[in-house]
């Protein structure tokens, strides 16, 4: 749906950029801050005039070096939710949400009612900017720009400025935007946790350049970019399936290529697909399967890759039909005499699989 | 006492149309020069700061000389005007409002270019995404947000136009009726045997009047803050 080709040189860096992203889905664009995340969606918006390069969404080029082609913002029909909300200070949220929807041509299909709803501002319509909280003003920008009509909606960390309760509040809303209206979503961030929670496929930064580009789940599998993902929260993504749910103990199954992850208080319909994210820090492993054990979560698997650096903790990538990442010490690796191609039993505890983790992903 | 002279209520009503003549003058080219200032970056852009403020900093008879020399019969553009329109602007109270206007221009031009540098780049091109053409981000966005600045300009042009004496009585002279503003009005007074008591009602007056405008722009800008900031 978007395709671009990008080429921009700065003081500091350069930028040279190319990624797609599939209509009805959300693409991140992952990196530490000041890698030009901001400047590529900047350069989509039209905000930023690229040196060389081409941004086309469907057919429609907006921005093409060789013809010529630079489509002024306005005639982009995008919409961009800016990390720093920028309301119009002077007009009430109201005529904020309305704002764009005056020069939208192509159908009403996104309704003022429907966006008041689902973002639930319907008590704000009468306030001024500068009498709502950071999540209420964030939650009007992102409203502004979908009564916009947009093709695409550019987000630039619009959790940045929130704090960490009203960013899971906010978090399914975008989930939803892409779900109720069918819309295709670039999210730049630069947390690992907000990136797995709501990416269908990630493109990984640094520099200005393209470190990666895949789906969430095979990124997280590789042991050699947790130099860019961050090795704290390094750990593999499986897709999951919601199978069952365990009333008695309100434990929830998610079916997974390597069997079922069992996981506390997601009461969530059958059949919906979840990301769940299992952190290298809280997979075990054993030589034998474990009897009498607490864990809930055990799978067996062959270790494929170990990544060591030489330092006192050694990365494992395990496939258990998927491939799963454990961290464990070089004391424990040495003791286990262990090694690729060996079989390995893994264990993770159910409630160490953060419930907030757990993104819904793109239905197909 | 309290009662003025029909020659004084003349030089009062004179100087309230000489002085809104020279806010309207002031205010367009006032508006597009600020936003020159403040926006765009070109060769000359120093140069052009340093006209604009010039009426600051010199002498108002320098201007009035000037003015005279530009607009004088004989002047060049006060020969091209009487050539083509038939229009003289020397010593007429249109010259007055002239003299006035450049003298109130770079106050006028100074608050409007503040208030254009705190409107932040960043809500116009978040307009221009929303769909919003260049004209619209500017009567929708921009001016809104800059109108207590406006607002400031034009009472600042408003008061300096009232009070503005060298360059006037150097380019239009002490007309009675044409171009005796009140502050010409009264240095004639005070120049006239007997005529301090009609000098001291004319100050009275003068007082008033910027009193009165004073209070109306504090008002104005209180409710103009509101509504940019809720």
């Amino acid at each position: 749906m978007l395709e671009l080709n990008l080429t921009h040189r700065f003081q500091e860096f350069q930028i040279n950029l190319a990624f797609k992203a599939k209509q009805g889905s959300i693409t991140s664009l992952f990196g530490r801050s000041g890698t030009g995340k901001t400047s590529i969606i900047n350069m989509i918006a039209g905000i930023v005039t690229p040196d060389t390069g081409m941004i086309k969404v469907g057919e429609d080029v907006l921005f093409d070096s060789a013809k010529g082609i630079n489509l002024p913002p306005e005639k982009r029909k995008l919409g961009y939710v800016f990390q720093d909300c920028r309301l119009f200070p002077h007009l009430d949220v109201r005529r904020n949400l309305l704002y764009g929807s005056k020069a939208a041509q192509n159908g009403k299909k996104i309704t003022f009612d429907h966006v008041v709803d689902v973002l639930g501002v319907h008590t704000l319509l009468e306030r001024k900017p500068a009498n709502l909280s950071g999540g209420e003003k964030q939650r009007v920008a992102i409203g502004r720009a979908l009564l916009s009509q947009p093709r695409l909606l550019l987000m630039d960390e619009p959790l940045a400025s929130i704090d960490i309760q009203l960013r899971s509040e906010i978090l399914p809303y975008i989930e939803d935007l892409r779900d109720t209206f069918g819309l295709t979503v670039i999210y730049v961030s630069h947390s690992i946790d907000e990136v797995i929670r709501l990416s269908d496929k990630m493109v990984l930064i640094s520099n200005g350049i393209k470190q990666a580009e895949g789906n969430v789940e095979e990124i997280m599998s590789r042991l050699d970019l947790h130099s860019l993902t961050g090795r704290f929260n390094a750990g593999a993504v499986l897709s999951t399936t919601v199978e069952s749910y365990d009333v008695d103990y309100d434990l929830t199954g998610l079916a997974f290529k390597g069997g079922t992850l069992r996981v506390t208080g997601v009461n969530l319909t059958k059949g919906t697909s979840i990301r769940a994210h299992i952190l290298a820090r809280d997979v075990s492993l054993m030589l034998h399967r474990p009897v009498g054990t607490s864990i809930l979560n055990v799978f067996e698997g062959t270790i494929i890759e170990v990544a060591d650096e030489g330092g006192p903790q050694l990365d494992l990538k395990i496939d258990i039909g998927t491939p799963l990442i454990a961290r464990i010490t070089r004391k424990s690796f040495n003791d286990l005499d262990l090694a690729v191609s060996k079989n390995i039993f893994t264990m993770i505890k159910a409630v160490a699989i953060d419930r907030r983790s757990l993104g819904r992903s793109a239905l197909d | 006492m309290f009662n003025p002279t029909p020659t004084e209520l003349e030089a009062l009503s004179l100087s309230l149309k000489v002085a809104a003549w020279s806010v309207a003058i002031t205010l367009p080219f006032g508006l597009f020069t600020a936003w020159i200032l403040a926006r765009k970056r070109f060769y000359g852009h120093a140069l052009l700061n340093g006209i604009v403020y010039l009426p600051l900093v010199l002498p108002p008879v320098v201007i009035g000389f000037f003015l005279l020399a530009m607009f004088g019969r004989q002047g060049p553009a006060g020969a091209f005007l009487y050539d083509t329109l038939g229009i003289t602007v020397a010593f007429t109270w249109q010259g007055a409002a002239i003299a006035a206007a450049i003298m109130a221009f770079p106050l006028m031009v100074r608050a409007i270019r503040l208030s254009f540098e705190n409107v932040d780049p960043k809500l116009e091109a978040a307009a221009r995404t929303l769909g919003a053409s260049p004209l619209r981000v500017f009567y929708s966005i921009t001016l809104p947000l800059i109108s207590p600045g406006i607002l400031a300009g034009i009472i600042l042009a408003f008061a300096r136009s009232l009070g503005e004496f060298g360059a006037t009585i150097t380019f239009v002279s002490n007309i009675p009726g044409e171009t005796s503003t009140l502050p010409l009005a009264i240095f004639s007074l005070i120049q006239t045997p007997g005529g301090d008591a009609g000098a001291l009602r004319l100050v009275i007056l003068s007082i008033a009047l910027a009193l009165a405008a004073l209070l109306l722009s504090e008002y104005l800008a209180y409710k103009a803050k509101l509504k940019v900031e809720g």
